[in-house]
């Protein structure tokens, strides 16, 4: 067993027995940043690998969450609620790939931002069925024992991680990278391009839509504020580039960082914001691997 | 009436909405910049005149030159701290500098929104129209100021077709949007046209968030909604096509204007997003664009 593998258990166990120690308030900080984490390894897994900024990961955030939300008013039990979520962060994830996927850059981007101001537009319109500004009231939650909700939020993030990370090892995965880099070069190898981007995106909108319907049963509330906004895209982005694009893992670390300090930073009020804004800046600037990139660079060199 | 009435004010939100995305065209077109901080600079412009003709009663005129130096001055540090250690960075892939500088410049145009919601205000701002009265045609009532808008606006797109077609340093653009290398090897220094279309970028951004807090208000949670739809504008008419974003702004301003007469203010904004949508499905390029 390498001493990585050793660490990476250690840390896990720690994170595990972490509820018998912490405050139910410390427990909730890091709850609401596990599903952070998921989010923000679903986006590096379109960012990193597959080379497409993704403005609206909210758009599938937002599908996930007010689907199993609205389901869960007409009566569905949370389980079914949350996979029939996942299932509309994919249907829709695919409705916007299929053709916005033929678009590069820029281009993709726009497409994505616009999908999320639509999506806020809706669920503000139909305000009698979504509850608009104010928010849609679940009537189940996932648990009222922080402890509980904790474990829910950090098995759910390590099973993701797992898979996120496996699926990024894997050839599909170095294929996906190959496209990113160099379309052309990948297709005259022989790769299907446009179906491996398209399979990226559907994993990437089914573990956003997962979280996002998960979130809002922990939450007990679903809000444009915390699943559709443009600053729920923007945190996302953070963490990946904090933790460091095309690691998977990274976003997890720049996940809890972020919301960490984001509580930390809290009775500075609205310039909280500018603080890590600008702590992401400089990191961009100056360690442009993140994280996990300025620490394992170091690491491979001593 | 109401046809009047739409027509006009159609006009002159469509001449804000050009002179606000030819800035943006323009920077991705001659530098391959692509600044999600454009909403950022026009804010702090209006702030800046907001700032100096309100709360330290200079007086409009002052106000406006103040908020256009501030504007010169942000776009000149969005450029040197943001955009150009990013494409100097030795650590970033070239490949890859086109996604840091969108989001760096995404995180410095929050920056801005942030520091001006909290030194100075959140609420919407407001600059004292430049010239008051109302004008009566033809029995629909315009405010001078709104007609003003409008006649600025397109004096400074004219001025920037005059200086890119007709001056040297003009010329000097339009080559290195075509081929920078090539200009290189004639002995033309890069630094110094970027700087230069930083410049005018700075003008035309600034010129666009003073003249739109004269004639709409504007406010720090507006910022983001500002870049997407100066981005949404020049997208629709082909990145980098000036011409595509003046007939885009027009299509933009008059669909939103018709909108919100004719259905509810509240959806303003939805059928121009649908379009964009099309648009960029069927094509592209966008209208003007070239691939």
């Amino acid at each position: 067993m390498s001493r990585r593998t050793l660490a990476a258990l250690v840390l896990l166990l720690l994170l595990i027995a972490f509820p018998f120690v912490a405050s139910g308030y410390l427990l909730g900080v890091f709850t609401i940043a596990f599903y952070f984490g998921v989010f923000a390894m679903a986006w590096d897994l379109l960012f990193g690998f597959a080379g497409e900024v993704n403005f609206g990961p909210t758009f599938l955030i937002g599908l996930g969450a007010y689907a199993a939300g609205l389901l869960n008013v007409r009566g569905w039990p949370i389980l079914p609620a949350v996979l029939a979520g996942a299932v509309a962060a994919v249907i829709g994830g695919l409705l916007l790939a299929l053709p916005a996927l033929r678009l590069r850059g820029p281009y993709f981007g726009l497409v994505t931002l616009v999908a999320v101001l639509l999506l806020q537009q809706v669920i503000v319109i139909f305000a009698g069925v979504t509850g608009g500004e104010i928010g849609l009231s679940l009537p189940d939650v996932l648990s009222v024992d922080a402890r509980k909700n904790y474990w829910y939020a950090l098995a759910f993030m390590g099973v993701s991680g797992a898979l996120l990370y496996a699926l990024s090892r894997s050839p599909a995965g170095l294929i996906l990278q190959a496209a990113g880099q160099d379309p052309v070069e990948a297709q005259a190898l022989g790769f299907n391009v446009a179906k491996h981007k398209l399979a990226a995106f559907s994993i990437s909108a089914l573990f956003s839509g997962l979280a996002g319907a998960l979130m809002v049963f922990y939450l007990g509330t679903a809000s444009v504020d915390t699943v559709v906004d443009i600053s729920v895209t923007v945190q996302v982005i953070i963490a990946v580039v904090l933790g460091g694009r095309r690691t998977i893992l990274g976003g997890i670390l720049g996940a809890v960082f972020l919301i960490g300090v984001g509580e930390v930073l809290r009775p500075l009020g609205q310039l909280s914001t500018f603080v890590v804004a600008a702590i992401a800046l400089a990191v961009i600037l100056l360690f442009p691997d993140g994280l996990i990139g300025a620490f394992g660079r170091h690491g491979r060199e001593a | 009436m109401l046809a009047l009435q739409i027509l006009i004010d159609g006009f002159a939100i469509s001449a804000l909405y050009a002179l606000g995305a030819v800035g943006f065209t323009l920077i991705f077109g001659v530098s391959g910049v692509l600044n999600l901080a454009h909403g950022g600079l026009m804010l702090i412009a209006a702030v800046a005149a907001w700032y100096t003709a309100g709360e330290l009663h200079a007086g409009q005129y002052i106000g406006a030159i103040t908020g256009l130096a501030f504007g010169v001055l942000a776009a000149f540090l969005t450029y040197f701290v943001v955009v150009r250690p990013i494409q100097r960075s030795r650590a970033i892939p070239r490949d890859e500098t086109e996604i840091f500088v969108l989001t760096g410049t995404l995180l410095w145009g929050i920056m801005i929104q942030e520091a001006v919601a909290y030194f100075f205000s959140d609420n919407p701002l407001t600059v004292p129209a430049l010239i008051s009265g109302v004008a009566n045609i033809d029995g629909v009532r315009v405010p001078f100021n709104e007609i003003l808008v409008a006649v600025i606006s397109w004096l400074s797109i004219g001025l920037l077709w005059i200086l890119v077609n007709r001056t040297r340093a003009g010329k000097a653009l339009l080559a290195c949007a075509i081929n920078p290398r090539g200009l290189t090897l004639l002995g033309f220094e890069l630094g110094r046209i970027y700087l230069l279309v930083w410049l005018i970028y700075g003008l035309l951004v600034a010129a666009a968030g003073v003249l739109l807090a004269t004639f709409l208000g504007t406010s720090s949670g507006n910022t983001g909604a500002l870049t997407a739809s100066a981005f949404s504008i020049v997208v629709l008419g082909g990145l980098g096509s000036v011409s595509g974003s003046l007939i885009a702004a027009y299509v933009v301003g008059y669909m939103e204007t018709l909108t919100a007469y004719l259905v509810s203010p509240q959806i303003r904004t939805i059928p121009s997003l649908l379009l964009l949508v099309l648009v960029l499905y069927v094509r592209p390029q966008g209208l003007l664009g070239r691939r």
